[in-house]
């Protein structure tokens, strides 16, 4: 076979395998084409017939309706995700770094604990939250909702941020104790420094699942005291079953992170989520 | 002393709630016990009330229903996914990223998304069938008890997708291709390659994939609560929402923590399998 027979062959096969892909990304994109494009509609054009697949004269008048109505619900998410990302990097950085680098007789059975507890559903959480934040005067408080979502970030933190600091050169560590270093100072000089990316990506993670959290925001309000943009959505959708533009403009706020996270941790993603499993 | 906060945390937040749910579970706690706070034990009352009663076998085909449906679909379209994206292409990898939007979004934003699809009349389905004279009057997909089990699989494994061919696509890659170059050497074909080598590498993976993806199913919540509420009539009640009807709509915290503490009791059988799978995957 002669040389440029074979490359005009692979040059189609290529060719073939982008419209392929293409067509698999417009197929999974679909809902939230249709999302964008609902969100820039009038009430009226949302449900004219025949359907308009552009919006027909886009209005940003959605958006500004939400960032009105719901923009206290938008802070309230913002203060709670950032609130449990740092409470669950308190928590976590230290236990990665003593899970890397030490060996206690506990080792083995905390990290197997840390994987269990990704498989308890959320909701029996919800529930027995629920009653003993009833009792300690933690419903429908920030710091309620801020401890309820770190659940879901500490354990998945800690097992990315062992995952990263094991394959840290152990000599850099050994060096700093010869030198003389204490223990949490070569925590905070020497590992903490290099351990930074996993520790921006469990942070990001962190973000995200607390951001999007419904369940704990749903269980654990009583009063409408603290209402995070993913309750908020829920009770504007109870109330406003068809006001889909606003409805649609909410989400695309809500999702706002999600776009974000995309686009920063495209290529760290893998590792992660490997080592520890995600999402719950 | 650096694990000492880790360990005082997970006593707290997660041994001491799951204690707290078994303690409940065999309690009197109903509203009246609630409020006057005088739950007396009854051993497992809870349990034989809960199966028992006339809406169990419901919920529990609902979740076989669910789950299968989901696993399946979402596996077999994610690992056909994966091996496609094996191949290098112009974009393939912004195609990739762009793949995992939906998993990516927030529960609540997924769901409504996808209400609004299947929305009667400002949904994109029901509009595209109406413009092309597919249908003459607007097809209820979420209040009708037929579609709407169907409807809600249908928005579970538009997340799975994305998850479970990221998890694979990552095995595949992993794969040395000395392998598949050994393979043709020896004239196997692409059915006999996927058959001899593909499959048991990416065993430990595919184990992973499955166990993560029985826990995540099994925990779906969000989404449904969106969709449909569990409704029509209990037509998508599943395990975790009925446990979440049965304590904060019927007050049944009792009900709900012996639904809650079977649940846990499935997915803890299912986590060993998954440690299982995970220490494979360590050794590998």
């Amino acid at each position: 076979m002669s040389a440029p027979r074979t490359s005009r062959r692979a040059g189609a096969i290529s060719g073939l395998n982008l419209v392929a892909g293409l067509v698999m990304v417009a197929a999974m994109l679909l809902p939230i084409y249709w999302a964008v494009v609902t969100s820039l509609k009038t009430l009226q054009q949302s449900y004219a017939i025949p359907s308009s697949l552009v919006p027909p004269t886009p209005t940003l008048s959605a958006y500004s309706e939400v960032l009105h109505t719901q923009g206290g619900a938008l802070l309230t998410s913002l203060i709670i995700a950032v609130g449990s990302t740092l409470l669950s990097l308190l928590i976590a950085v230290p236990a990665a770094h003593a899970l890397a680098n030490f060996r206690f007789r506990v080792t083995g059975l905390v990290t197997l604990v840390l994987l269990v507890t990704q498989t308890i559903p959320g909701i029996v959480l919800g529930i027995s939250f629920f009653k003993i934040f009833a009792e300690i005067h933690l419903l429908n408080s920030y710091l309620g909702l801020i401890i309820a979502d770190s659940t879901y970030c500490v354990p998945f933190d800690i097992l990315v941020i062992r995952a990263f600091m094991m394959g840290l050169p152990h000599e850099l560590l050994e060096a700093a104790y010869v030198d003389g270093a204490t223990l949490l100072g070569s925590l905070v000089r020497i590992v903490l420094p290099l351990s930074r990316p996993a520790i921006l990506a469990a942070a990001l993670f962190s973000f995200l699942f607390s951001w999007g959290d419904f369940l704990f925001a749903l269980t654990l309000n009583t009063s409408g005291n603290v209402i995070p943009m993913s309750l908020s959505i829920y009770q504007y959708l109870g109330e406003y079953t068809s006001q889909w533009p606003e409805l649609m403009a909410a989400a695309i706020f809500a999702a706002i992170p999600s776009a974000i996270l995309l686009v920063l941790v495209q290529r760290g993603i893998r590792g992660g989520i490997a080592t520890a499993g995600l999402k719950g | 002393m650096f694990l000492l906060p880790a360990i005082i945390y997970i006593l707290a937040l997660f041994v001491y709630p799951i204690a707290y749910n078994i303690l409940l579970s065999v309690r009197q706690s109903s509203v009246i016990g609630l409020l006057q706070n005088t739950a007396s034990f009854v051993g497992l009352t809870n349990y034989r009330v809960a199966v028992t009663n006339p809406a169990l076998p419901g919920v529990i085909a609902h979740t076989a229903i669910f789950m299968a449906g989901s696993l399946v679909v979402q596996f077999g379209v994610g690992f056909l996914m994966a091996m496609f994206f094996t191949q290098r292409f112009p974009l393939s990898g912004l195609l990739r990223s762009l793949i995992l939007i939906p998993w990516l979004l927030p529960g609540v934003v997924t769901g409504l998304i996808l209400r609004l699809m299947f929305d009667p009349n400002s949904g994109m389905i029901n509009q595209v069938l109406s413009d092309v004279g597919m249908i003459h009057r607007p097809i209820e997909w979420l209040t009708d008890t037929h579609l709407a089990l169907p409807v809600v699989v249908l928005a579970n494994i538009w997340i799975g997708i994305p998850f479970n061919m990221l998890l694979l696509h990552g095995g595949l890659q992993d794969i040395p291709k000395e392998l598949y170059e050994a393979a043709r050497v020896d004239g196997a074909g692409r059915l006999r390659t996927f058959r001899s080598i593909t499959v048991p590498v990416m065993r430990p993976v595919i184990a992973v994939v499955l166990v993560l993806g029985f826990i995540y199913t099994l925990k779906a919540f969000d989404i449904v609560i969106i969709l449909t509420g569990g409704g029509p009539i209990n037509a998508t009640q599943l395990l975790s929402t009925w446990t979440y009807t049965l304590s904060f709509t019927n007050l049944d915290f009792g009900q709900g923590a012996a639904v809650g503490t079977l649940m846990m009791l499935i997915s803890l059988i299912c986590a060993l399998g998954y440690v299982r799978s995970y220490r494979g995957e360590l050794r590998r």
